[in-house]
């Protein structure tokens, strides 16, 4: 399928902004969804104080593991391998597409079914497949609609809540042979059972992601509601699943309080439909499953996170999309905009070690640190905490390990704004003499002030400052 | 590109070069008090009932009664059987051709994709708080069989429910040797990935029903 014709990127983020934010269709489309899936995640969490033992439990389990990840991630491997599954590790995007173009040209086939990945984003997978002459086919409806308009995600459990249904009537009437428009949901999602259920059949490569793997057992677990995970993980002849060198666990019993924070958190259910556990390919004397199993384990900036302690926290993460989901920027300029494959303040803390804070500088700006994904996610990220590092080091200012891209967001004629600032509000007797000239002076205040008056009036100083009316209004009082 | 085996050593030797925190690990969570059977088997129902499940009461009947009314009710046609095990159920069922799944699937797949209606399958367990049913033996159980054909009847023991998924971890003893894959099913196949409107049948079974009985 088609590439993005101009696929936004994170180094436009206020371009990308402005786009959204003209567009009434696409914001009620976000606002829509992101009122109907917090809703249903507040009703999974009616006490707080459960909630609270669960995700300190939930935050507990993530921090245990990755305190000994170079170990699990031995364990994880050799625990695999004995039960038959190949573990491939990769350190950036193009040696896991590379991999992973080897295992499905070895199997021949021709065409890959996917199930729902965002590390397979991640890596940009379909280019790279479809530049080896190997076609990638999404199988989560949500991403297969994406897809068939030659688009991406604009959230990470669903991925196409920036369409309609009219929207979505038409992409299917235009791009898929032999269907007439029509906007029933129902007849919408047969059209495409219809269509994958053919190549669920067909296709000897199966691709999926992993929510969480089991260093204990050499487990690789998956929730999802639609069939299509265990349709591209049980009936073709290869199953290759990818995901990040992060998302392992010590022990099977730590699945379940991460696996309902997860499911809970995401779409507020109990549980999802289906719950999948692989262990194996097929064993003798089964009938069905696939021949060979295959991991990818994908670093891509992941241990540069971790070499420093407080960037680690952002590789507890679950991927569930509460902190998207909760917050006010996001809700309001929606997935596309950050221009990465993770949006909202999980992506916004996640992808300058993917990407650099060169390209992501303006992302760790766009929050108003209201605290809502902090308070949101199900293993504390402290993700407010995080944002304000990240500014930092955007800066120039962090004595932390830095970043590739560190002080690229330093701007010079901020820096004076800033020290100007600091200069005047930290002085009582300067900021007095600025005060009255400020308020005196108003009338002189610019029409034009930058960025501020694109969609905004002028800020224009009041006639009086606020010592001045407060003594006023106290002298009133004595009186 | 380097080797594999260079990216492994390479990722691992950055991981070991960070800093060493040292962390406790996770206190043993324990599983919820026991329960009584009917609470926990009117947990189960209410839960896979709210994922839009039928389920069926079979304990003062035989179920291959039951199983030929349903079959009857909803026009099915084919049925797909697992391998081996389960009673002959032909001389109950008179109205759909029965099958099974007895060969590996790279013979079967056309039969199973485009001419089976439905399949019958026996659950190992069920979770009462989620409502969630349990297929843990691929083997007697293929995979597919509960996923390809649109309704898929299973069989559930009352006798086997477990109070909560990390109860049935514990219980098991799964961790000491894993089937090749264990199946978790809380209802029928289903997205709501069109503004957020429910559809069911997105892959797997358009229909779940669970006939209960005691006496498999």
């Amino acid at each position: 399928m088609n590439r993005p014709a101009n696929p936004p990127m994170p180094i436009n983020f206020h371009a990308n902004v402005r786009r959204v934010v003209a567009n009434p269709v696409l914001r009620a489309s976000f606002r829509g969804a992101m009122d109907f899936l917090t809703a249903k995640r507040a009703t999974q969490f009616p006490d707080a104080n459960a909630f609270e033992t669960l995700r300190a439990q939930g935050e507990q389990i993530r921090q245990y593991a990755l305190s000994r990840l170079p170990d699990l991630l031995e364990q994880l491997e050799t625990n695999l391998t004995r039960n038959g599954i190949q573990v491939h590790w990769a350190q950036t995007p193009d040696e896991a597409c590379r991999l992973i173009i080897d295992i499905a040209s070895r199997a021949g086939g021709g065409l890959v079914v996917k199930g729902k990945s965002m590390v397979s984003e991640e890596i940009e997978l379909n280019h790279a497949l479809e530049a080896a002459g190997i076609s990638a086919l999404e199988s989560d409806m949500g991403e297969y609609i994406v897809q068939l308009a030659g688009e991406k995600p604009s959230h990470i459990i669903m991925p196409a809540i920036h369409k309609t249904k009219e929207e979505i009537a038409r992409l299917f009437a235009d791009k898929v042979p032999g269907v007439e428009y029509t906007n029933s949901v129902d007849e919408l999602i047969q059209i495409g059972r219809r269509v994958l259920r053919d190549k669920f059949r067909d296709t000897r490569v199966g691709l999926s992601g992993v929510n969480v793997a089991v260093a204990e057992t050499g487990t690789l677990c998956l929730v999802e509601n639609e069939g299509n995970g265990r349709m591209c993980t049980t009936v073709p002849d290869v199953h290759i699943a990818i995901t990040g060198i992060e998302k392992v666990v010590e022990k099977l019993e730590h699945v379940p309080p991460l696996m309902t924070l997860l499911t809970r958190s995401a779409t507020g259910q109990a549980i999802t439909t289906y719950f999948n556990w692989i262990s194996s390919p097929r064993r003798d004397g089964e009938m069905d499953g696939p021949k060979e199993v295959h991991l990818v384990l994908l670093d891509n900036g992941r241990s540069t996170a971790y070499a420093d302690e407080r960037l680690r926290a952002t590789l507890q993460c679950i991927r569930c999309g509460a902190c998207m989901n909760h917050c006010p920027v996001y809700a309001r300029v929606g997935g596309h905009a950050y221009g990465t494959t993770y949006p909202g303040p999980i992506g916004k803390i996640v992808s300058p070690h993917m990407l650099g804070l060169e390209a992501t500088r303006d992302l760790v700006t766009a929050s108003s640190l209201c605290g809502a994904c902090g308070e949101v996610c199900p293993v504390k990220i402290p993700i407010p905490d995080l944002l304000l590092q990240l500014r930092q080091q955007s800066q120039g200012h962090s004595k932390a390990p830095q970043l590739p891209g560190a002080g690229s967001g330093h701007k010079t004629l901020q820096s004076i704004a800033y020290r100007l600032f600091a200069g005047l509000y930290s002085r009582p007797a300067l900021y007095r003499i600025f005060g009255l000239l400020a308020t005196r002076l108003r009338a002189f205040s610019p029409n034009q002030q930058g960025a501020w008056t694109r969609s905004r009036v002028p800020l224009r100083p009041a006639g009086h400052s606020l010592h001045e009316r407060m003594k006023s209004r106290n002298g009133a009082k004595v009186k | 590109m380097t080797p594999p085996s260079v990216a492994r050593e390479r990722i691992l030797s950055r991981l070991r070069a960070a800093p060493q925190i040292v962390m406790t690990a996770p206190a043993v969570l324990t599983s919820p008090a026991e329960q009584s059977p009917e609470t926990m088997l009117e947990q189960f129902r209410r839960g896979i009932e709210a994922f839009h499940a039928e389920v069926i009461d079979a304990r003062e009947r035989t179920w291959p009664i039951v199983l030929a009314e349903i079959c009857a009710t909803k026009r099915i046609a084919t049925l797909m059987l697992p391998p081996v095990g389960m009673v002959n159920l032909q001389p109950w069922l008179d109205g759909p051709r029965l099958s099974r799944f007895d060969r590996p699937i790279e013979t079967l797949k056309t039969e199973l994709f485009d001419a089976t209606n439905a399949s019958l399958t026996i659950a190992d367990g069920a979770i009462a708080d989620t409502g969630t049913l349990i297929q843990s033996d691929p083997q007697r159980m293929p995979r597919t069989l509960s996923l390809v054909p649109p309704i898929h009847i299973c069989l559930l023991d009352v006798r086997h429910l477990y109070p909560s998924l990390q109860s049935a971890v514990a219980a098991t003893r799964w961790a000491e040797a894993m089937p090749s894959n264990l199946i978790f099913i809380t209802g029928p196949s289903k997205t709501a990935d069109i503004q957020q409107t429910m559809a069911y049948g997105a892959h797997g079974p358009r229909e779940l029903v669970v006939l209960l009985t005691e006496d498999l």
